[in-house]
């Protein structure tokens, strides 16, 4: 099991957007036949369904356009520090406050970088951003819904909502780490000729705006929060990775490894 | 009868009829009432009722009808009404249309303009 990272910035990006599909998918799916209500169930698994579906699509291309080994080997066939998932999508599913406030900031950050992605020259990569993104307008809707309502709930829901977002938040900054590539890729001209990618920081700052925008909106007190002095938790997009991704790769890959070259 | 549910179609139900001391408070949020979703497959087509989902606002209950009846084949749009907003005829009244099946003559099946049809037809064969 040897993987080499590319070392190219494009397919380097790709593959964190991939492995943070596969991880959160596959947690999401946690919570199939446990969710609180049947119809919430289905919806819930379904975007992580989704996610799964999303995270294949991009191995696809890194498999036919850059090189990488298929979708099944490099999804199921990697040691944990070659997996470039941020630490948010790798946490364990918690209580559903939990899973709820990851989803809500998981998605909307998606959502950045497939609308940042939809400007990219390579038709190929603008028109899967395309198509992925009414997915993503379905998922955010979905957060967003569940996130007001609980949030202007009763008061226990809103202390735990408000109580999950604390926790979720320093996790949630991580997803905008740093990576070695990203100013060369920044410079990348798009399809209107100006630079498609707006760097991770940039992303971060959009990210963060509207999520604040939508919480003093639905009447939180983000000062009164403290979110603003929260630090980031950062490493996944490096290979360093929390204790909760090893168990989960193994279970994930359980199955493939049986016969790792058993054809699907 | 105090109410049982916020859901019409349990209180239709009238299973049981509960004391009004024992009634159980309903408190929203812990009971979810129903909403009725309506399909749309292409723009311009009608609006089809396909199902109930529970859930405690329109906005969510929009967010479960989507997956719960819009996951497979065409879809253009959705609605979502709240069960307790559609106001229903009682089945004891059900005999104000016993007598309807009976007056063919607003059956467009009723009217013999076929022979009228048929004859204009040939005379305009042979006008020509």
């Amino acid at each position: 099991m040897t993987f080499s990272i590319p070392s190219n910035p494009l397919p380097r990006y790709l593959l964190q957007i991939a492995d943070d599909q596969l991880v959160m998918g596959h947690r999401n799916s946690e919570w199939t036949g446990l969710g609180p209500i049947l119809e919430e169930d289905i919806a819930f698994s379904s975007i992580a369904q989704d996610q799964v579906g999303h995270s294949l699509a991009f191995y696809e291309i890194l498999h036919q356009t850059h090189g990488l080994d298929n979708p099944d080997q490099t999804a199921f066939n990697r040691p944990e520090n070659g997996m470039l998932s941020s630490w948010l999508v790798e946490q364990t599913i918690g209580d559903y406050a939990f899973s709820l406030v990851r989803h809500w900031c998981y998605d909307q950050a998606v959502a950045l970088r497939y609308e940042s992605l939809a400007q990219i020259q390579d038709p190929n990569l603008q028109a899967l951003a395309m198509k992925l993104r009414g997915e993503v307008k379905y998922h955010t809707f979905h957060a967003q819904t569940w996130m007001k309502s609980l949030l202007q709930g009763s008061e226990e829901s809103r202390l735990r909502m408000l109580s999950a977002l604390k926790e979720v938040w320093p996790l949630a900054l991580g997803m905008f780490e740093a990576w070695p590539g990203e100013t060369d890729l920044m410079q990348e001209p798009g399809s209107q000729g100006d630079p498609w990618y707006p760097g991770e920081k940039n992303l971060q700052n959009l990210w963060q705006t509207r999520a604040m925008e939508s919480l003093a909106s639905w009447g939180v007190e983000v000062e009164v929060l403290g979110l603003q002095r929260l630090e980031p938790v950062l490493g996944g997009r490096q290979g360093y990775h929390s204790e909760h991704l090893a168990p989960l790769l193994e279970e994930m890959t359980s199955v493939f490894r049986l016969d790792p070259q058993a054809e699907w | 009868m105090p109410i049982l549910s916020l859901d019409p179609r349990v209180n239709r139900l009238q299973a049981e009829e509960v004391p009004a001391d024992q009634a159980p408070v309903l408190v929203p949020g812990d009971h979810w009432p129903s909403y009725q979703v309506f399909h749309q497959r292409r723009r311009g087509e009608k609006h089809s009722s396909v199902g109930i989902v529970h859930a405690p606002s329109l906005e969510i209950a929009m967010a479960m009808a989507k997956e719960q009846f819009a996951r497979r084949g065409e879809t253009s749009n959705l609605w979502v009404v709240c069960t307790a907003d559609v106001l229903e005829m009682d089945y004891a009244d059900e005999d104000v249309f016993r007598t309807t099946p009976a007056k063919s003559y607003r059956d467009p099946a009723g009217y013999k303009v076929n022979d009228k049809i048929e004859a204009y037809k040939a005379q305009q064969t042979t006008l020509r």
